[in-house]
């Protein structure tokens, strides 16, 4: 068993495990289930980067998909009631859409596949870099020389995108009685009370 | 301008550094913590244990079975059978106390005329079967004897507030 | 050739195993070491109790005690619970727990996996732990676990932003993800910690740590007086014992990384040629238990957050301050400033 072999091995392993997570993520009825199905799928799809030796997308895959948007997605669907499967309304009205996004994935596939067979692509053997050699400072350098504009671009859609969710979901209510956590902090407790100094009390009623 | 100083204070965390000061302060102080079964704080002669019926320096057990104990309690604890004795003097046939209902409040032996029933500062005492929990008048006048000059002596320091 | 390869994957595992039995002891000591400190604070004494064949030992032996009564009680499932899910939560918030532990350097060339991405793959490993504490109370049944839970995973979602900014100020300083690279660029005496220029991501990064793992003051996914015990309020004997170890090695985890990233490693703080001089895992280990003992402080001296509060200080303090900072490191970075950079 050499290396390569050993490696072929893994990558089967993973990648059955990956497709067969992505059809349960459709197939199964619990909501919850199929998040989790979909976490699942995208940690094996970042195990098989791993494998090519993309080691800094796959652990980003991880932090950024698994770690923070699916746990949000998760959230969504935990607030549902799950105990009413609308599965005959499901089934009639997004077939045909689905199939049509399915035959334009496919057709996808199938260019990129000729493209590979017109020798564009290395054929049979990935490429090895030295031990030592960090994609992570080459994807630094990539994206801010040669994508820094598209780079930038995104960031900055992103930030108006953000900003806009914001404004559309913050209104203040009148009778929104929340209370203001920075208010709360800056107050001096010399302005609303007073430390008085009593007498004290003699013990002046029935003396035992 | 007092706003600033706020907002610096609360920048370098002034007020959490107090309170870490604090505790620091007090990690390193004197620990007061009494060792248990080893070390024992010091009972009050006022203490209220488990119960113990007294006897009469002759033998002659203190209990004339009034029932002003059964009468007073509050828990309603003490079951009290009396009868009349060979020598015409009435005695209690049965003296029990059900610990588990007993709140330890002492008013049995505030309301004992002749301070038959007592309670000593013993408290470290279990039960390990069902039914153990309530005591006859055997169980309580041998606890007396057993203490009795424990018990006299806590009295006799007492007595002087009564 | 085979035989090679079978061998690499041993040597492997005996590399992770004894990465994880000392790890587990720690975490049985810590427990220790908490109530200890606490109990000082308080002006207690904390466990004395528990030694080995008559001996006391000041109750070093408390935290085995412990693990046996856990690990032979029952593991109660709530009715209607999910099974499946049930086990699995704890098992994932210990395995993430753990895995962040293969980058981690304990001196010179002693870390079991010395990758490029070590930083980001370490941030990716405790964000993974938020799963473990979401299923574990989506599965519990109950609706204690499931408010623990849902707080819980907001909270570790919003303070991985600020501790994620504040190990980017990391990397500007060192240039490199790799933990390695990080503590060697910390070389050559006290002066030369990050812990200095960085000063504001250091507090920040210990103090999302602490929310992160959900200690206190910012345990509100536990809240004992309110929500009972949160996401594992439904969890009993060995399943909870592994929650609770879990924890405790993400409070490892976090003190260790701060040495490393700020407090320069396995270097020794005592300059000059003596014994204490040599950067070794002693110092590591010395700079880890002064974080550990910071998380016991806080325990005994803050009361808990409440949960507005704690959204407003993640969102609106601390990523505001990472984010000037960061641009201040590049600054200093780019004007190669100091001894740091």
């Amino acid at each position: 068993m050499n290396p390569e072999l050993f490696q072929q091995l893994l990558f089967y392993v993973f990648a059955t495990i990956t497709v067969g997570s992505a059809m349960a993520v459709v197939s199964v009825k619990n909501t919850v289930y199929a998040a989790l199905f979909l976490v699942l799928c995208f940690f094996n799809t970042a195990i098989l980067w791993m494998l090519i030796e993309a080691e800094f997308l796959a652990i980003t895959l991880v932090l950024v998909y698994v770690g923070a948007v699916m746990v949000l997605f998760l959230f969504v669907v935990m607030m549902l009631d799950i105990k009413k499967p609308k599965a005959a309304i499901l089934k009639q009205s997004y077939t045909k859409a689905a199939l049509l996004i399915v035959l334009a994935m496919l057709v996808e596939l199938m260019m990129l596949f000729g493209y590979k067979m017109q020798d564009q692509l290395p054929q049979s053997e990935l490429i090895r870099m030295p031990e030592g050699y960090s994609n992570v400072e080459e994807i630094g350098l990539e994206l801010f020389t040669h994508y820094v504009y598209p780079f930038e671009i995104a960031a900055v859609i992103l930030l108006v995108a953000i900003i806009a969710a914001i404004c559309l979901t913050l209104r203040k209510r009148l009778e929104n009685k929340t209370i203001d956590a920075s208010k709360q902090i800056n107050i001096n407790p010399a302005e609303r009370m007073r430390v008085v100094s009593m007498k004290a009390e003699k013990g002046g009623g029935s003396k035992s | 301008m007092s706003k600033v100083v706020n907002y610096l204070k609360s920048l370098t965390l002034k007020e959490l550094r107090r309170g870490m000061g604090l505790t620091l302060k007090y990690f390193f102080k004197r620990k007061f913590t009494v060792r248990y079964p080893e070390e024992k704080t010091p009972k009050s002669p006022r203490f209220r244990g488990l119960h113990a019926l007294r006897r009469y320096p002759n033998g002659e057990e203190r209990c004339i079975a009034c029932k002003l104990c059964e009468a007073v309690c509050p828990a309603a604890a003490i079951t009290i059978d009396s009868d009349v004795r060979e020598d015409g003097s009435r005695r209690t046939t049965k003296y029990e106390i059900d610990l588990f209902k007993c709140i330890y409040c002492g008013f049995c032996e505030e309301s004992c005329p002749v301070d038959s029933i007592v309670e000593t500062d013993i408290h470290e005492y279990h039960f390990e079967s069902k039914g153990k929990n309530i005591i006859t008048k055997e169980q309580l006048l041998a606890i007396g004897d057993m203490y009795e000059e424990k018990i006299a002596e806590t009295k006799q320091q007492d007595a002087k507030y009564r | 050739m085979i035989l090679e390869q079978i061998w690499m994957i041993v040597w492997t595992l005996l590399k992770i195993v004894a990465i994880m039995l000392p790890l587990i002891l720690c975490v049985a000591y810590a427990t220790y070491f908490e109530r200890k400190v606490i109990a000082f604070m308080h002006t207690r004494m904390g466990p004395n109790r528990v030694g080995l064949f008559g001996f006391r030992l000041r109750g070093l032996m408390q935290p085995f005690a412990d693990v046996i009564k856990l690990l032979t009680k029952e593991i109660i499932f709530p009715s209607n619970a999910n099974k499946f899910l049930f086990l699995i939560a704890p098992v994932i918030t210990l395995a993430t727990a753990f895995a962040a532990w293969a980058v981690v350097p304990f001196e010179d060339g002693l870390v079991l996996a010395n990758i490029n991405a070590g930083l980001v793959y370490i941030l990716a490993m405790t964000s993974l732990g938020v799963y473990g504490v979401i299923i574990a109370g989506w599965a519990s049944n109950s609706k204690y676990a499931l408010l623990g839970a849902l707080r819980s995973a907001a909270q570790i979602v919003s303070y991985e932003i600020a501790m994620g900014f504040a190990l980017v100020g990391v990397l500007v300083a060192a240039g490199s993800l790799n933990l390695t690279e990080i503590v060697h660029g910390q070389q050559g005496g006290i002066q030369n910690w990050y812990f200095i220029p960085l000063f504001p991501l250091f507090v920040i990064y210990f103090i999302a740590g602490v929310a992160e793992t959900n200690r206190a003051p910012f345990d509100v996914a536990e809240g004992e007086s309110e929500i009972v015990a949160g996401f594992h309020v439904e969890y009993s004997g060995s399943a909870f014992a592994v929650f609770f170890l879990a924890e405790y090695a993400n409070m490892i985890i976090i003190s260790a990384l701060a040495a490393i990233m700020f407090l320069g490693g396995w270097y020794s703080p005592i300059g000059g040629d003596s014994i204490l001089a040599t950067p070794s895992v002693f110092w590591f280990f010395v700079k880890t238990c002064v974080f550990m003992y910071l998380y016991f402080w806080f325990r005994a001296s803050f009361p808990r957050y409440r949960y507005d509060q704690i959204m407003r200080l993640g969102w609106k303090v601390f990523i505001p301050i990472t984010i000037v900072w960061i641009m201040v490191v590049a600054i200093m970075k780019v004007y190669h400033l100091g001894p740091w950079f």
